[in-house]
């Protein structure tokens, strides 16, 4: 079976894009699943199963998002053999940016849209930045010129990926995605495998359930942000 | 390779229905196409399958090939391929940026490098182009947001005309925008290009040599145009003029008298 690590911001048209291609990849014969991680509420689920897409969801609630997903994305590589399933793709939002969910040598799509503003690949750090594939979608709402510049700007931050427009709605482009997926690696076991990029450091007092602000709550990794010293009135 | 485009041929599909397409058409560069058809007919499909290349893994079914061939994959896919410009129907802009900016980015994209002055020499040259189009001025600060719709089309248009150096061009409507059609679609054909050109308006269609006929997603039927409709295409470009006078004068506040419109 193989893995696909799918991410990208709330809205940016994954599930859209994916029943596109899942549709193409059931052309071919090739039978794919979906574990669809999110924070607090999803019913893309409901998409999925609609079109017979076997389906999970996992809802992170008050866990980091990326935390859940790696503590179980193992079982859910298990899962999806039991169901003998040629391709699982796993699905999440792009969260806090700061990690991603892309553990190496499973194919990693990075989702990004033409309307999210021309500087915000800079702003995604590795969720685009070590995709293989990253897929632009809404195309057909801006000019061809901002389009050009977008993608620009996606290249600017990672060089190396094959970057494709994909239209969610018409399914324009989902052949080539389609094809990139067939040709991922195959996968045995997450068992010892890595994560392209580590976790943030945690462990302070609020990753534990502290509410109350103040510095006699805060314990662990604490950070503080620089702030010039005001310079005071000369007192004569 | 992406430069010297000797032609692209349209293979036909099927229609909405299923029923297939009889087509076999090649179009080489100096061409200008018009594709009509009813809201719904299909004309955006048929530009997007150019747009894609489609290789029969289109809804339609069609098969475009570039100089007699399917394309290969890096020209198909692969990032940089410059080998079409597509003028669509979307009117706004959505970027944060102004009318400078998003010029000098769209040249930086496009791999053009520019000395300052050059930088400075292409923005105003473009934003002159624009302004040739459209009676209400574009100044180079602007934020994109900001532009009217006839304001922005004229600057896309202007902008694909100077910076994109694509050997097809598509271009989805270009009508009711409150710019200038014939002086747009001048700019536009440039030479030696291949321009498709979906429209409603008769002049514009009738400007091309020939013209795509769809019906319920199918081509059905290309015709050339002919002598006949020459004569009847300076006829429209007269009444045009004249349409164009009055509402110039209108635009300046003038009382138009009975005698306003006149056909010379």
């Amino acid at each position: 079976m193989k893995l696909i690590t799918v991410a990208g911001p709330p809205s940016s048209g994954k599930t859209s894009m994916l029943l596109r291609v899942i549709d193409w990849l059931k052309e071919q014969g090739l039978q794919a699943g979906v574990v669809k991680f999110d924070c607090v509420a999803s019913k893309d689920d409901e998409r999925y199963r609609a079109k017979d897409v076997p389906v999970l969801l996992g809802l992170a609630g008050n866990l980091c998002p990326d935390h859940y997903f790696v503590t179980n994305i193992e079982a859910c590589v298990r899962w999806g053999q039991s169901l003998e399933l040629d391709i699982l793709i796993s699905e999440s939002a792009g969260l806090c940016n700061r990690c991603s969910p892309f553990i190496r040598h499973a194919l990693a799509v990075c989702v990004i849209d033409n309307l999210s503003g021309a500087n915000t690949p800079t702003k995604m750090g590795p969720l685009l930045k070590q995709a293989d594939i990253v897929a632009i979608t809404k195309g057909d709402i801006v000019s061809q010129a901002e389009r050009e510049v977008f993608q620009y700007q996606v290249r600017k931050v990672n060089s190396k990926a094959e970057v494709l427009q994909i239209n969610g709605l018409t399914g324009q482009g989902k052949e080539r995605l389609g094809a990139l997926l067939k040709q991922a690696q195959d996968i045995d076991t997450l068992e010892g495998r890595k994560l392209r990029f580590s976790m943030p450091a945690a462990v302070c007092s609020y990753c534990l359930g502290e509410t109350k602000i103040g510095s006699d709550y805060q314990m662990g990794n604490v950070k503080s942000i620089a702030i010039p010293d005001v310079p005071r009135p000369e007192v004569s | 390779m992406t430069d010297s485009i000797e032609s692209i041929t349209i293979l036909g599909g099927r229609s909405k229905s299923g029923s297939p397409e009889d087509v076999n058409l090649r179009l080489v560069p100096g061409h200008l196409v018009a594709v009509v058809g009813p809201t719904g007919s299909g004309k955006s499909r048929l530009l997007a399958d150019i747009e894609y290349i489609a290789q029969r893994d289109t809804p339609s079914g069609r098969c475009i090939l570039i100089n007699d061939q399917p394309p290969a994959p890096e020209l198909r896919f692969a990032w940089g391929r410059k080998l079409i410009a597509q003028l669509s129907q979307n009117m706004n802009f959505v970027m944060d940026a102004t009318v400078a900016e998003f010029i000098a980015m769209h040249a930086e994209c496009r791999d053009t490098r520019f000395e300052e002055a050059g930088l400075a020499n292409l923005i105003d040259s473009v934003v002159a182009q624009a302004n040739r189009l459209t009676g209400e001025p574009i100044v180079s600060d602007t934020p994109l947001t900001a532009l009217s719709g006839g304001q922005s089309r004229a600057l896309m248009i202007a902008d694909t005309a100077i910076l994109s150096d694509s050997p097809i061009v598509l271009i989805d409507e270009i009508e009711n925008a409150g710019i200038d059609r014939r002086q747009a679609l001048d700019i536009l054909v440039q030479n030696q290009k291949i321009v498709l050109m979906a429209t409603h308006d008769p002049i514009l269609a009738l400007l091309a040599h020939s013209r795509i006929i769809l019906k319920s997603g199918g081509i059905a039927d290309v015709l050339r145009s002919d002598e006949g409709e020459s004569e009847l295409l300076e006829e429209l470009q007269k009444a045009d003029a004249a349409i164009m006078a009055v509402r110039e004068k209108l635009r300046r506040g003038e009382r138009l008298g009975s005698a306003a419109f006149k056909i010379s």
